[in-house]
């Protein structure tokens, strides 16, 4: 069936948001978020506020899937980087070790540069924590699962209008 | 492949609208963005052509309820029914944890119908999916129309699984809302299996 749930414990979701706290600030980004390549949201830090993530996460997933698409086409893997330049704003959007994805948010108080740099370092910090996580959910698989215990009423009471 | 967050206590499911152009998906999606109530619902995105044909995808984030203390969130994709937009929906079904397949009545779409559907199954397995499998439910679209085919005909051509199906006008929002609930339910349920198979 589906292949195994992507699944998130507090230790490492505070690592990864610990890590994108650091890569915001070293890299003067405006924000910061991580999604999975299936387009859900896993984490996001900066200036969140007036901006939809959820879209943001669904279509960043959709670019990538899109260009990964291209790439397989003409011979190649994956385009590992995206980078759109805008008037003021640009994305910076990587993958990393090939199940999720880093996007990068920045104006001109930052470049180019700076951020393929802090994203390159930033990118192996984020592997060794999924890396981590994995071998966790493997170990201890579905540990408090909310599902091993919902019952049929949980669902029905869901869909009571 | 769902996305459960022990930390925000959060379950995110995918379910995808298939089905043969002009069938009715995006107006699935737009019955629902009209009719949920504002802070249950995001943004309804559509990647759409000039025309207003679907060209990459819509996307309509739903918010359901709490099931033991976990936000449960729905995610609702529509692929671009058009036959030559294959590759753009083998993509958009990657992780997909259920399908919502959107028949048109019509008597002429019959053929577009098992088109689509053979495509679906097709899909499926290239994204390491068994048809049999895949919580999976049918909404015949466009009852209203004088030349709707035959239900009966329709369920043993398009539904030999029996899976839940409804009698659909988009449109009106006919069974939009209790095509949504069954797959969402198939998909906890399913989800709910797995986790007691571990």
């Amino acid at each position: 069936m589906a292949g195994p749930s992507l699944i998130m414990y507090e230790e490492e979701f505070n690592q990864i948001n610990k890590v994108l706290e650091k890569l915001t600030k070293e890299a003067n980004a405006k924000i910061v978020f991580l999604v999975d390549k299936n387009g859900q949201l896993i984490a996001a830090y900066g200036e969140t506020k007036n901006i939809d993530t959820t879209s943001l996460a669904s279509l960043t997933a959709g670019n990538i899937a899109a260009t990964g698409g291209l790439a397989k086409l003409i011979g190649e893997k994956e385009f590992s980087i995206l980078f759109h330049e805008g008037e003021k704003d640009n994305i910076h959007i990587s993958i990393i070790g090939q199940r999720v994805i880093l996007v990068v948010i920045f104006d001109h108080r930052s470049s180019l540069g700076l951020v393929r740099l802090r994203v390159k370092k930033t990118g192996d910090e984020l592997n060794a924590i999924f890396a981590r996580l994995i071998k966790k959910v493997e170990k201890e698989p579905q540990a408090g699962s909310p599902f091993s215990e919902i019952t049929d009423e949980d669902i029905e009471n869901l869909f009571k209008d | 492949m769902s996305f459960i967050n022990y930390s925000s206590r959060e379950i995110n499911c995918k379910i995808v609208y298939y089905g043969p152009g002009l069938g009715g998906k995006t107006t699935n999606l737009q019955f629902i963005y009209d009719k949920m109530s504002p802070d249950t619902k995001g943004k309804l995105i559509s990647l759409a052509t000039e025309t207003e044909r679907t060209l990459f995808f819509d996307f309509l984030p739903l918010a359901l309820g709490d099931i033991r203390g976990f936000k449960t969130r729905f995610q609702l994709y529509t692929v671009p029914g058009q036959v030559f937009y294959d590759a753009s929906r083998k993509l958009i079904l990657r992780g997909v944890d259920g399908v919502v397949f959107v028949a048109d009545s019509q008597i002429e779409r019959m053929d577009a119908n098992i088109e689509s559907i053979e495509n679906l199954k097709i899909n499926l397995k290239e994204n390491g999916y068994d048809f049999e499998k895949i919580p999976f439910v049918i909404q015949y679209n466009k009852r209203d129309l004088p030349n709707a085919a035959d239900l009966q005909e329709m369920r043993n051509t398009l539904n030999p699984k029996s899976s839940p199906d409804f009698e659909g006008v988009a449109t009106k929002g006919i069974a939009v809302f209790e095509t949504l609930k069954a797959i969402a339910k198939i998909v906890l349920v399913e989800m709910k299996k797995s986790a007691a198979v571990r």
